[in-house]
């Protein structure tokens, strides 16, 4: 494996259960996770239905994969970047995502938050920023 | 960092072009291709907008994909440059990364 | 320089896999490095060795076999998506019990790690999808 350190953007813009985009997307970042790059996840249009609270897919039979990016801190994933433009085009707030957290060892396993609600032109130094974008 | 930009959706499906416009940082390249092209002829009720982006980003369209679709270049918008499959490989490049807005 | 290909769609759908394979083309012949080519999504699709398009109609399949016979490309396709959708070599054929293989030679299935790799490794990574 190599020595190098890149800063990779995983640019989420679908909604899930529509299409498989949004949960094969998650898949890479829990694999990637294992590469120790410096991983940031941006969710940017429809990309921010994929982080609502309160996703029951009994009646549509599919895997409701929505607990998964709870776990995204212990994969040492903490940089989730929500275009706070994108969640007013579509009637939400913060309120309406999950609340995901990360455990801080050098703050006595302190629990932070993962997700930073960014304006389109922060977002937009975000992109600008990375080594690598993987768009699903 | 220089970024090159894919938009392959046409502009009256899809917002990926709107949403690609909104982020391009100033003297970013953006790349039309596939259905993307259609977004890059005159007389369109998106022609304005495209005129506008070329203020800050450079646009480029991959003429393959207008030749297929029956779009000739003398009706591409002044200002946006024709390349071919070698010059999207330049663009690619040239930019520190490629960014597709799918 | 390196690149990295990413294809996200399969073939004849949708214009994602052509795209890739003339980009792909045009770098080899301009004399740069394809560090991996790499299927996900729908994109397994383009490993199935029993495609069988109309003659007067290319093929997806035999073309980036030919392209990576050519240049030697490591063409991968993922195993979790080739898992749901089908996509069977004989070592998953015998690991999950199935009674058939689709895949082309050309092609191997490997885990997601070499997408990531690959974007680590290469120059550029490339994305083609819808």
């Amino acid at each position: 494996m190599s020595e190098t350190i890149k800063q990779f953007l995983y640019l989420n813009r679908k909604a899930p259960y529509g299409t498989i985009y949004a949960w094969e997307s998650l898949e890479v970042v829990l694999i990637g996770a294992a590469f120790d790059q410096d991983v940031s996840l941006a969710f940017v249009d429809d990309g921010v239905y994929q982080l609502t609270k309160g996703q029951d897919t009994a009646g549509i039979g599919m895997k409701n994969f929505s607990p998964t990016y709870a776990a995204l801190g212990d994969y040492e994933v903490k940089k989730i970047f929500v275009e706070r433009e994108s969640l007013e085009e579509r009637g939400l707030s913060l309120d309406d995502l999950q609340h995901l957290v990360w455990e801080d060892e050098d703050d006595d396993y302190a629990e932070k938050d993962s997700i930073k609600l960014v304006s389109r032109e922060e977002m937009t130094a975000i992109m600008d920023d990375a080594d690598v974008v993987f768009s699903f | 960092m220089s970024t090159l930009h894919t938009v392959n959706k046409s502009p009256f499906e899809k917002s990926s072009l709107d949403a690609c416009l909104a982020h391009a940082g100033t003297g970013a390249n953006v790349l039309l291709l596939e259905d993307g092209v259609y977004a890059a002829t005159t007389g369109t009720a998106v022609e304005q907008r495209m005129k506008q982006a070329l203020d800050s980003v450079k646009l480029f369209v991959l003429g393959p994909d207008l030749m297929a679709r029956g779009l000739a270049e003398d009706r591409v918008i002044q200002g946006i440059t024709v390349v071919d499959y070698a010059g999207f490989v330049d663009l690619a490049a040239e930019n520190d990364k490629v960014q597709a807005w799918l | 320089m390196k690149f990295a290909i990413q294809i996200n769609e399969g073939p004849y759908q949708h214009q994602a896999s052509d795209s890739a394979y003339f980009f792909t083309k045009a770098a080899l012949e301009k004399g740069h490095e394809i560090f991996r080519v790499f299927f996900y999504h729908d994109g397994v699709n383009n490993a199935s060795r029993l495609t069988t398009p109309p003659q007067d109609d290319r093929n997806v399949v035999d073309r980036w076999a030919a392209l990576a016979e050519q240049h030697d490309l490591d063409m991968v396709v993922c195993v979790a998506a080739a898992q749901r959708r089908g996509m069977v070599d004989e070592g998953e054929m015998q690991r999950n019990g199935k009674d058939a293989t689709n895949i082309h030679p050309r092609f191997r299935i490997s885990g997601l790690g070499q997408l990531v790799e690959a974007a680590i490794q290469s120059d550029r990574l490339v994305v083609f999808g819808d």
